[in-house]
């Protein structure tokens, strides 16, 4: 992982996930902001696969387990559209909040991700 | 699931959401610590593994109004935070443990109470057996 690229991704996965919260317990239904929030956060959990596969060749491998790695790294691929398909077949404020607790796991998910992957020991 | 905007369904919802990944970052550590190191710490492992487990059942019966079922796993989910989270900070030698690092190799989700885990499995079930008093006939995310 880059730290740059993690910057952005617990960055935008947080805000996402603030905004979800904020919106659902304002009343606000599933729509194309809240939705779409998570569609990027999808997108940016699928670059940092790219990524992540890229790396070790590129000279960056990771310092700790990759299985545990891509453990956290396939669970954060899989919680977007579990969450964004929970706001579309209930359309009500909570699966706002809904969307916003996924967003909110994947930028905790990412910050430890870094951690496996360049600070601590297989 | 249709929609609703009593607030103890919709509450419920978001419990059965955050169960949800509780009980996915429970089972992947703990299918990832049972294949890596498992004689590290087999105990605490294995304490772990029945926590996931215990983690999937609650957010089914959350999900699909079996109440009872919901207390039972809740109860046993805020008795073993208590109970290991205490063992890990004053006899972590009793699980195997050397140190009582939270975020450690040998960590576990009930570890210094889920300190790992922004002690969300200890907030939890106290906001899960919260809202199973309802009323049976509202106690159905």
């Amino acid at each position: 992982m880059i730290l740059g690229y993690t910057i952005v991704l617990v960055g935008v996965s947080a805000l996402a996930g603030l905004l979800c919260v904020a919106l659902g317990l304002a009343g606000r239904k599933p729509a194309d902001l809240t939705v779409l929030s998570l569609v990027m956060v999808e997108v940016l959990v699928l670059v940092q696969i790219v990524m992540a596969l890229i790396a070790p060749a590129a000279g960056n491998p990771p310092t700790g387990s990759p299985l545990e790695f891509w453990l956290y790294l396939v669970t954060a691929a899989v919680i977007p559209p579990l969450a964004i398909l929970w706001a579309l077949t209930d359309r009500s404020r909570w699966s706002t909040v809904v969307l916003g607790v996924g967003s909110l796991a994947i930028a905790v998910m990412t910050y430890r991700m870094h951690q496996i992957w360049t600070v601590q020991l297989a | 699931m249709t929609a609703s905007s009593r607030p103890s369904r919709g509450v419920g919802r978001v419990l059965v959401a955050v169960y949800g990944v509780l009980a996915l970052a429970a089972t992947g550590r703990s299918v990832f610590q049972i294949i890596d190191r498992f004689d590290e710490a087999p105990v605490a492992f294995t304490l772990s593994a029945i926590a996931a487990v215990v983690y999937i059942v609650a957010t089914l019966a959350l999900a699909s109004g079996w109440r009872r079922v919901a207390l039972i796993t809740i109860g046993f989910e805020l008795a073993g935070v208590l109970v290991i989270g205490a063992v890990s900070v004053l006899q972590p030698g009793w699980l195997g443990l050397e140190t009582i690092d939270p975020f450690g190799r040998e960590a576990t989700v009930w570890s210094v109470f889920g300190a790992g885990y922004l002690f969300i499995p200890l907030v939890l079930p106290v906001l899960g057996l919260l809202w199973l008093r309802r009323p049976r006939a509202e106690a159905r995310a």
